[in-house]
């Protein structure tokens, strides 16, 4: 448009313009570097506080004592053996699973808000909540898979997860592969029937204990936490995170459309299918342990962008880690607020989350698709 | 490196969109496809950058079958502004046109110091450096068309196909813009609708009417009174441009003839 000598000068002369590209353009900026620095930081401290904290308060620093002792296989004295196994059995799993798992929905949040197009998508936009539940109340009512004793729930929600993934994916399937509006409008209309699925179960079932499991798994909660079912979760998530992450500028070149994508050299047919696949996976695991967690998914993306930006290289490193400090002291209001009774967490997450969302989206000028 | 499209058809549920469309584009030249509405110049772009595939027939780029290419091969040597490419994330300027190495690299690998000298020498042709840090969804029509094309040069491709690249663009910016890819080493098949622009920017035009190619060659050849009646269905006068020789079209609003050509 211009000659060359005009293009170099006004690269030159145009300094500051010249170093906004140049850091926005690459490697995550020394700022984002810091941010996560001080968010690990932050994610440490909040769970040997929050472990410390309940019924029974424990000061950071004997918590800290504590754990050491049973990583490292040290000693504790004998009277400290009740406090050690609050600390160690009962709150350290929980905590870690509540870091875990928001983590992993906030990761997921945000790979299928860009794999849709949709602002309004969640993990559980694609059916796999509701389906983790009918598998969850079928176990609990017909019984089955006895054989994995108290995992039998869990791995009923997690098989009926993958089950409700599939079968949607197979109905949004067309020759031109899974668009994402077909996706998620078959998301949201096989959930409907998912639930009218449990629905009519616990109707011919007058049995409190399925009542229960459906309020566990429709509300989410992380009282089921133990030491036997976090690795795997662990890994399914720190796995699904890191996947996620290495598809970061695939993701960003989504979001500009089918057409525009494949002019990149991206894929779409192949590519929403892996993700998919992993998306499902992850979620899956997540609500077989811990039911469905509402708002986190779907909010925390959002309120990440406002403040780094809509780079996924950035976002999928800063929510999942946000979003765990979050889930850590949303679960420690949950079970502490109306002690001995728990709160549901939605309830928790959405009480802090809206007004945050709210005041941030104004204060910014936050825009997702258009002004 | 040359285009060809060699007989290529379009068929979508037997709806022929494009018919058996042969069209060379030899390296380094610009080549203007123009038509009425739906005569499938759009569709015939898609072809070339793989958004669809041909019913029959093939694109060559060069001594290559496309569709024997891996989708990221392909996307090195050929660039597209497509006509999608709104974005509902508010991606940075920079950002967006950054992503124009996403065939060049794998995963998160980070943009290398030549990458991103590119980036900025191709915002600062497409003048829209000014704009690096601005977020895509507060930019006007025009500009956000020029960070596409941007991001199009960043792909360092040797073919560039682009669907309407005028669209949007106040004069000055659609006269730089057609000056840049003539300027330019890249071999170029690009869809006007302004005729006049066509016939200064383009070495040769080819001519669409309802999915076929029905005329070809240098602007001054292509652009008679004769075929802009029939194709387009108006009545123009077609003058001579007393500085660069240019055959350019006169309109006159009354002369809209009654003919069924229309189809806008």
């Amino acid at each position: 448009m211009t000659s060359s000598t005009a293009v170099d000068h006004v690269a030159n002369s145009d300094a500051s313009a010249g170093d906004t590209s140049a850091e926005v353009a690459a490697r995550p900026s020394p700022r984002t570097g810091n941010a996560v620095a001080a968010l690990l930081a932050l994610l440490v401290i909040s769970i040997v506080v929050v472990i410390g904290l309940g019924p029974v308060v424990i000061p950071p620093d004997e918590t800290a004592r504590y754990l050491w002792a049973a990583l490292t296989g040290g000693r504790i004295d004998a009277d400290e053996v009740t406090t050690y196994q609050i600390i160690w059995q009962i709150r350290t799993p929980r905590v870690l699973l509540a870091a875990i798992v928001g983590a992993g929905l906030s990761a997921v949040g945000v790979a299928i808000q860009s794999l849709v197009r949709n602002a309004l998508a969640d993990p559980y936009v694609l059916g796999v909540s509701s389906g983790a539940s009918v598998g969850a109340v079928a176990v609990t009512v017909a019984g089955g898979l006895s054989a994995l004793g108290i995992y039998a729930i869990s791995a009923g929600a997690f098989l009926g997860a993958m089950a409700a993934a599939a079968l949607v994916y197979l109905v949004a399937y067309s020759r031109a592969g899974v668009t994402p509006l077909r996706l998620v409008l078959t998301g949201v209309v096989m959930s409907f029937g998912f639930q009218a699925l449990m629905a009519v179960i616990i109707y011919f079932t007058p049995d409190s204990e399925a009542t229960a499991t459906m309020l566990f798994w429709s509300m989410g909660s992380f009282g089921a936490a133990t030491w036997g079912g976090l690795p795997v979760v662990a890994a399914v998530v720190l796995v699904g995170v890191v996947v996620l992450h290495w598809h970061g500028r695939t993701l960003d070149v989504l979001t500009f459309g089918d057409e525009a994508s494949t002019s990149l050299g991206v894929d779409t047919i192949g590519v929403r299918r892996r993700l998919f696949v992993i998306t499902s996976l992850v979620t899956g695991a997540m609500v077989a342990v811990s039911g469905a967690v509402a708002f986190v998914g779907l909010v925390v993306p959002h309120v990440v962008r406002i403040v780094v930006g809509a780079s996924h290289h950035r976002v999928l490193v800063v929510a999942p880690l946000a979003s765990a400090v979050f889930m850590v002291w949303v679960d420690l209001i949950s079970r502490t607020l109306v002690a001995p009774r728990e709160l549901p967490l939605g309830v928790i997450t959405a009480l802090v989350g809206v007004p945050v969302f709210l005041a941030l989206m104004r204060r910014r000028g936050y825009l997702f698709g258009g002004r | 490196m040359d285009l060809r499209l060699d007989d290529v058809t379009v068929a979508v549920d037997d709806n022929v969109i494009v018919r058996d469309l042969s069209l060379d584009v030899p390296h380094g030249q610009v080549v203007g496809l123009i038509g009425p509405n739906g005569s499938g110049k759009s569709t015939a772009l898609r072809c070339i950058y793989r958004a669809l595939r041909p019913s029959r027939g093939a694109v060559w780029i060069g001594p290559d079958d496309l569709s024997t290419l891996p989708l990221r091969r392909s996307a090195r040597s050929v660039a597209a502004l497509t006509q999608d490419g709104g974005t509902d994330l508010d991606f940075t300027v920079a950002e967006t046109v950054a992503l124009g190495r996403a065939p060049h690299l794998r995963g998160n690998q980070p943009l290398s110091d030549r990458e991103r000298d590119l980036c900025r020498r191709a915002m600062a042709q497409l003048d829209v450096l000014h704009l690096a840090g601005r977020g895509m969804l507060t930019l006007s029509g025009g500009e956000r068309q020029r960070v596409f094309v941007a991001r199009a040069l960043v792909q360092e491709p040797q073919v560039l196909v682009l669907d309407e690249p005028t669209n949007h663009l106040d004069v000055r910016h659609q006269i730089e813009l057609l000056s840049l890819l003539r300027g330019s080493e890249l071999t170029v098949l690009v869809v006007l609708h302004d005729l006049n622009l066509a016939a200064a920017a383009c070495d040769r035009l080819a001519v669409l009417s309802q999915g076929r190619l029905v005329a070809t060659g240098t602007p001054a050849d292509v652009l008679t009174a004769d075929l802009v009646r029939t194709v387009f269905g108006v009545a123009v006068s077609v003058v001579t441009h007393p500085l660069t020789g240019d055959p350019q079209l006169l309109y006159s609003l009354d002369s809209a003839p009654s003919s069924e050509g229309i189809t806008t």
